[in-house]
């Protein structure tokens, strides 16, 4: 790599295991900071286990066991003194479905400043500041700066993720997490978000799942190959598509399994 | 299409028809659901015709006073010289008792939805569940036995109240006679909401409490307040509880230790005491008659309020 570029994420000897199956075998994988890093491979693979690992969200069903490290920002987030709130506040994450709460646009963006206020109440022109902002970024605010108070889930599809991304923004994440955030959208949808992604790249370190090669292959800068809960292969996404280092992910770009 | 082989003839399949009789009898079904569906209507309009039969004659006497009736404490039935039917305080010590009843019972019933639906772990959620069950079980009569003698006894024995039957009493039995249907109807109502609302909370940074506060109440509201107001219908209506507990004074109460009547538990004990078609009976009636529009009346807020929300 030409650039000098920080580390953002760095796994080291990252084993998971749901119940007795073991989902991710051996990770050490060192993340860039500032781009998009897309994660490949078959389902099954361990590639959404492996991003929902990076703000121990996958934590939530109980049965899972981790051993190894996950260095992130400077700690690593297994220490005992970690605070899963301050973990989730610096890395969010964007969902499979979209997945807006069950209230108002505007307090959907503002529900993070609002559960994160450490003395009083935040002020109202502070939040509406935060709504213009996060909305505007996202390519929302045109459309919606007229139904701020109109019910978040009554949106179109589209709206409604750009609204998920949104609502990270005000917390000032350093990484966000995207598990296949286009997989319930139509191609419009689909190059929103990614036109989305590409404004945001630089100021945030984006991880991306994605199912869709093609999409992993146009929107990021590096890739990460998986298979069978182990990594094969990462590094620049058009280096891993046009010559692939190992046959395994060189069949799998092919289209030979899948 | 490709050639078929010359080896063996193809066999081409017809789709079948339905046999006639597999036809009718699915109509024959259709019908008979439909007939159920349309009973409910039926039975309640039934139910309300016979028992305004027998509260009409009184209703329509010239000499009836609506005004007296509805807002008069006096309920003198088998005076002598001066008879009088004033439901004033039975209707006061049946709101009296409802109110206090959910004042115990909101707060415990969707805390404990809450918990059974939240904290719980897998194997302690089943035994609840079942333990609650249990408890709407219990008939009421039971509960009513409990009233006068383990809880009137300890009503006295704390506040130095001269009778333990009273209002404090009946509230507090039909409070636990009421949480159990709060809770499960509360915790379907939590369980409803969609997890992805948790998980995208909790991957925001929330903490479970400021998850419940901000993401599952607003979301589960609608369910939650059907709860309440089923458990405020089980208390309006319940009769032999009250009955037995809240000591049976027609008067205002001025505390929670004063004896109180309900509109049921009145029923109740006089109906069988006044003579088929005397105005006494009539006016019983009536008095179910007003039951049934009170019921009639928090049923109907509670489904505009459900509503009113939904389309907020």
């Amino acid at each position: 790599m030409s650039e000098m570029h920080h580390i953002a994420i760095s796994t080291r000897a990252l084993d998971l295991w749901y119940g007795s199956f073991q989902a991710l075998r051996n990770i050490n994988v060192s993340i860039k900071d500032g781009i998009i890093t897309s994660l490949i491979g078959p389902s099954g693979c361990g590639k959404t286990t492996l991003l929902r690992c990076f703000n121990r969200v996958n934590e939530r069903y109980g049965n899972v066991r981790t051993s190894g490290t996950i260095e992130l920002l400077g700690k690593n987030i297994y220490d005992p003194d970690i605070s899963l709130i301050e973990l989730r506040k610096s890395v969010g994450m964007v969902f499979q479905r979209p997945n807006p709460l069950p209230i108002s646009v505007y307090e959907n963006v503002v529900f993070g400043l609002r559960i994160h206020a450490t003395d009083g109440k935040p002020h109202r022109d502070e939040l509406d500041a935060a709504v213009e902002k996060s909305l505007t970024e996202v390519g929302l605010w045109k459309d919606l700066k007229d139904r701020l108070h109109d019910r978040a889930v009554g949106l179109q599809l589209e709206q409604q993720q750009k609204l998920c991304i949104a609502r990270l923004l005000p917390l000032k994440p350093e990484i966000i997490l995207m598990d296949e955030p286009c997989s319930a959208l139509d191609v419009e949808g689909t190059r929103g978000i990614e036109e989305l992604m590409f404004a945001l790249k630089g100021r945030y370190t984006i991880v991306i799942v994605t199912h869709n090669m093609a999409q992993a292959r146009r929107a990021s800068d590096e890739c990460i190959f998986m298979l069978l809960g182990e990594l094969i292969e990462h590094t620049r996404t058009g280096d891993l598509f046009l010559n692939p280092k190992n046959p395994k992910t060189a069949e799998y770009i092919e289209g030979r399994y899948g | 299409m490709t050639a078929i082989p010359a080896s063996g003839e193809r066999v081409r399949t017809r789709l079948p028809g339905r046999k006639p009789l597999v036809i009718l009898g699915e109509r024959a079904l259709e019908i008979l659901i439909r007939l159920s569906g349309f009973s409910a209507i039926f039975f309640v309009l039934a139910i309300f015709f016979f028992v305004f039969r027998e509260a009409a004659p009184v209703l329509f006497d010239a000499e009836f006073d609506a005004k007296e009736f509805l807002f008069s404490t006096e309920w003198y039935p088998t005076s002598e010289r001066n008879v009088r039917y004033g439901t004033w305080a039975l209707t006061f010590g049946s709101v009296a008792v409802t109110a206090l009843a959910m004042v115990i019972a909101v707060p415990f019933g969707l805390g404990a939805a809450i918990y059974i639906s939240e904290f719980s772990g897998k194997k302690q959620k089943e035994i609840l569940k079942i333990v609650i069950e249990l408890l709407a079980a219990i008939p009421s009569v039971v509960w009513g036995f409990i009233g006068l003698t383990v809880m009137s006894k300890l009503i006295v024995d704390l506040t130095g109240a001269p009778v333990g039957v009273n209002l404090l009493n009946g509230g507090i039995i039909l409070a636990l006679m009421s949480i159990p249907i709060i809770v499960s109807i509360g915790e379907d109502a939590l369980k409803a909401v969609p997890d992805s609302f948790r998980e995208a909370a909790e991957a925001l940074g929330a903490t479970k409490l400021q998850m419940i506060r901000r993401v599952l109440l607003p979301a589960a509201r609608n369910g939650l307040l059907a709860a309440v107001l089923l458990g405020v219908g089980r208390a309006v209506g319940e009769t032999m509880a009250v009955l037995m507990a809240t000591g049976h004074a027609v008067r205002i109460p001025h505390g929670p230790l004063d004896s109180v009547r309900t509109l049921t538990a009145n029923i109740a004990a006089e109906l069988g005491e006044a003579a088929a078609g005397s105005p006494h009976y009539r006016v019983l009636f009536l008095t179910g008659v007003l039951l049934f529009v009170i019921t009639f009346v928090v049923n109907l807020t509670a489904d505009m309020a459900i509503r009113g929300l939904r389309r907020k």
